[in-house]
């Protein structure tokens, strides 16, 4: 689709969405759509490291979950309860555990990289766990209320919905900025072929670990609204499941697109629920959809939905999609495929 | 003094357990270079397996193999169907994992319900010994045996034997040891097997140790990564050691700082990182 169609249409969706509240719709589903803002925001920070980095990060829950615990302590046990300097710290604490997570993890590439980060998250997710005193454990912390912002009350759902919103439209104005900036360009250039980028003169440990702590700084703007959504952050918050459930919104939405993981956010978020209505199995169901998406449909619901469009406007929907990681199998090797790294 | 001797003995088989997951783990990726996700779901559904099979009053050493069996064909099923077309793309293969890990858990959930459940240890083994001051229970002397004797013979197969020739040759270049006829993918679903089974009847094994409960994979599969990490992936003599050394630190974690006892694995992980990222014992790639 051409950019100007899209702009116009995330325009536009973003402005229906605004009303979404005052539709008269039952609670329950807007706050489904502001949690599927707030996923989308961790989602479409992990595309920014899995889609455009080329690098498949399993610790973007520590970040989340961090910022979010940060703002339950600071709020209990220190009484910070305004909203931007708890929202710096929250955002300092998640970027400052980048900054070492990624100097470690960086240390390995490929599968080594992703091992390292599944451990460091884990390690992560142990310290909530059973650090009681800081972190109330199994408990979690709870006594916490979401703040005022500007002079705006948050604790109505409506208004707190909204304001999801408009920090999610600002997420993916300055994520889109960021890639196609000139920076985004190197990021993508890694993607594709590190070891060139590396001949080229860049930098590739820096710009790859750039990347990494600024996808942090992100996923802690969405663990802060998470925590102020719930009012309550458990040590789920920071889990692989968490994790796990992020990099599928990314994989099923289609990597590389930003919206289609934030697309990918809202299946997750509302077929979870619904399918948890009706049965209790709906991981495995999950699972099996995660699965047949690797299979078959690569590019995600982005990619689907592009094959929808080339063949409805009468164009070869065979033509590859757009340059992604995840490349359909199909796809004609690109010159130069042998350099790649191993 | 007791408590050292009673946490040593205590990380040693606790390392003795996690060996049994990570020595599939490294020969799979060692050869294929498919990182399996599902390793400790595997090693859930040996718990749970080796479980429904004591309570049916099939003797230990009977049910341990037989968990081990049954995961295989869960293993190979998975590994036929989905996986082997895929081990050349360790990406897509390493995120196909994730999702039977996560398809296998919630059935287990499902097949076996939530509730935490033990597992006892065979016979002449639940009785603890003492030795001076210091009691622990003899099982742990029994799995840190077996496990020893699993690395040695896996490593026999891998130095001596025919088919660790093919693995090693496959591992190498794998390419070239096609070319001279040798029927590597043979080897992949022989070698994917062994994992599968060493896990399914590791399971069981380590039952005694763990118990089995909902979310016991992932709890597991931090220190197993862990393991590879420090040990180096691929290696097998690095997955024995490295299950040592974690099994240790986790152990003394627990012991002397309760509160952050997850956090401990941390430090051998970010040594090993930051001073030999290509592990202990691993080669560089």
């Amino acid at each position: 689709m051409p950019r100007a169609v899209v702009a116009a249409t995330v325009v536009a969706a973003g402005a229906l969405a605004a009303l979404v509240p005052s539709l008269g719709l039952p609670q329950y589903y807007v706050s489904l759509l502001t949690q599927t803002w707030i996923f989308g925001i961790a989602a479409m920070s992990l595309d920014l490291l899995v889609g455009f980095t080329g690098l498949v990060s399993f610790s973007q829950a520590a970040f989340f979950g961090t910022a979010a615990y940060i703002v339950g302590i600071a709020q209990t046990q220190y009484h910070l309860a305004a909203f931007w300097p708890a929202l710096g710290l929250a955002l300092l604490g998640a970027v400052g555990l980048a900054a070492v997570f990624g100097l470690l993890a960086l240390r390995g590439e490929g599968v080594s990289f992703i091992i390292i980060t599944l451990a460091l998250n884990e390690i992560i997710w142990g310290l909530a766990y059973q650090w009681v005193s800081v972190s109330g454990g199994d408990n979690g912390i709870t006594g916490f209320v979401r703040p005022a912002v500007a002079g705006v009350d948050l604790t109505g759902t409506a208004s707190f919905y909204r304001f999801c919103l408009v920090v999610l439209l600002v997420c993916l104005g300055l994520l889109v900025a960021i890639v196609r900036s000139p920076f985004g360009l190197v990021l993508q250039g890694l993607r594709e072929r590190p070891r060139r980028m590396a001949a080229l003169g860049y930098n590739v440990r820096m710009f790859r670990y750039a990347a990494f702590v600024l996808a942090a700084a992100f996923a802690g703007v969405a663990g802060v609204l998470f925590a102020y959504y719930n009012e309550f952050v458990g040590p789920v918050t920071l889990s692989l499941d968490t994790t796990v459930q992020i990099l599928i919104m990314v994989i099923l939405g289609g990597t590389g697109t930003l919206l289609g993981p934030l697309a990918g956010a809202a299946v997750v978020v509302f077929v979870s629920n619904a399918l948890s209505n009706l049965t209790q199995r709906w991981e495995l169901i999950l699972g099996a959809v995660y699965v047949a998406i690797l299979l078959y449909a690569r590019d995600g619901l982005v990619g689907i939905g592009r094959r929808l469009w080339l063949t409805v406007s009468g164009r070869d929907p065979r033509r590859p999609g757009a340059d992604s990681m995840m490349r359909p199998a199909a796809s004609p090797p690109a010159p130069g495929d042998a350099e790649r790294e191993p | 003094m007791t408590f050292y001797a009673q946490n040593l003995l205590g990380g040693l088989a606790y390392g003795s357990l996690l060996f049994l997951i990570a020595a599939g783990f490294t020969l799979i990726f060692g050869l294929m270079r498919v990182v399996n996700i599902a390793q400790t779901s595997f090693f859930l559904v040996g718990v749970y397996t080796g479980l429904t099979l004591l309570r049916a009053h099939v003797a230990f050493w009977l049910a341990v193999p037989m968990a081990g069996a049954t995961v295989t064909v869960i293993g190979l099923f998975i590994y036929r169907v989905f996986l082997h077309r895929y081990h050349a793309d360790e990406l897509i293969a390493l995120l196909l994992t994730l999702g039977f890990a996560l398809m296998l858990d919630d059935g287990a959930l499902a097949l076996w319900g939530g509730n935490p459940e033990s597992v006892p240890a065979p016979g002449a083994l639940a009785a603890s010994l003492q030795l001076g001051t210091l009691v622990f229970p003899s099982y742990w002397l029994a799995l840190i045996g077996i496990s020893l004797l699993i690395a040695a013979a896996l490593r026999a197969m891998e130095r001596r034997t025919m088919l660790g020739a093919i693995i090693r040759a496959g591992v190498d270049d794998e390419e070239m040891a096609r070319g001279l006829g040798i029927d590597v993918d043979r080897a992949f679903y022989i070698v994917f097997a062994i994992g599968a089974f060493l896990a399914g009847a590791g399971g069981l094994l380590g039952g005694p140790i763990t118990g089995a409960y909902p979310g016991l994979d992932g709890d597991l599969l931090p220190l197993a990564f862990a393991v590879i990490i420090i040990g180096g992936i691929g290696s097998l003599e690095g997955a024995y050691v490295g299950s040592l050394v974690i099994g240790l630190v986790s152990t003394f974690g627990k012991a002397l700082f309760p509160e952050l006892s997850y956090f401990t694995i941390f430090v051998p992980v970010a040594a090993i990182m930051s001073l030999r990222p290509q592990g202990l014992l691993g080669r560089k790639r």
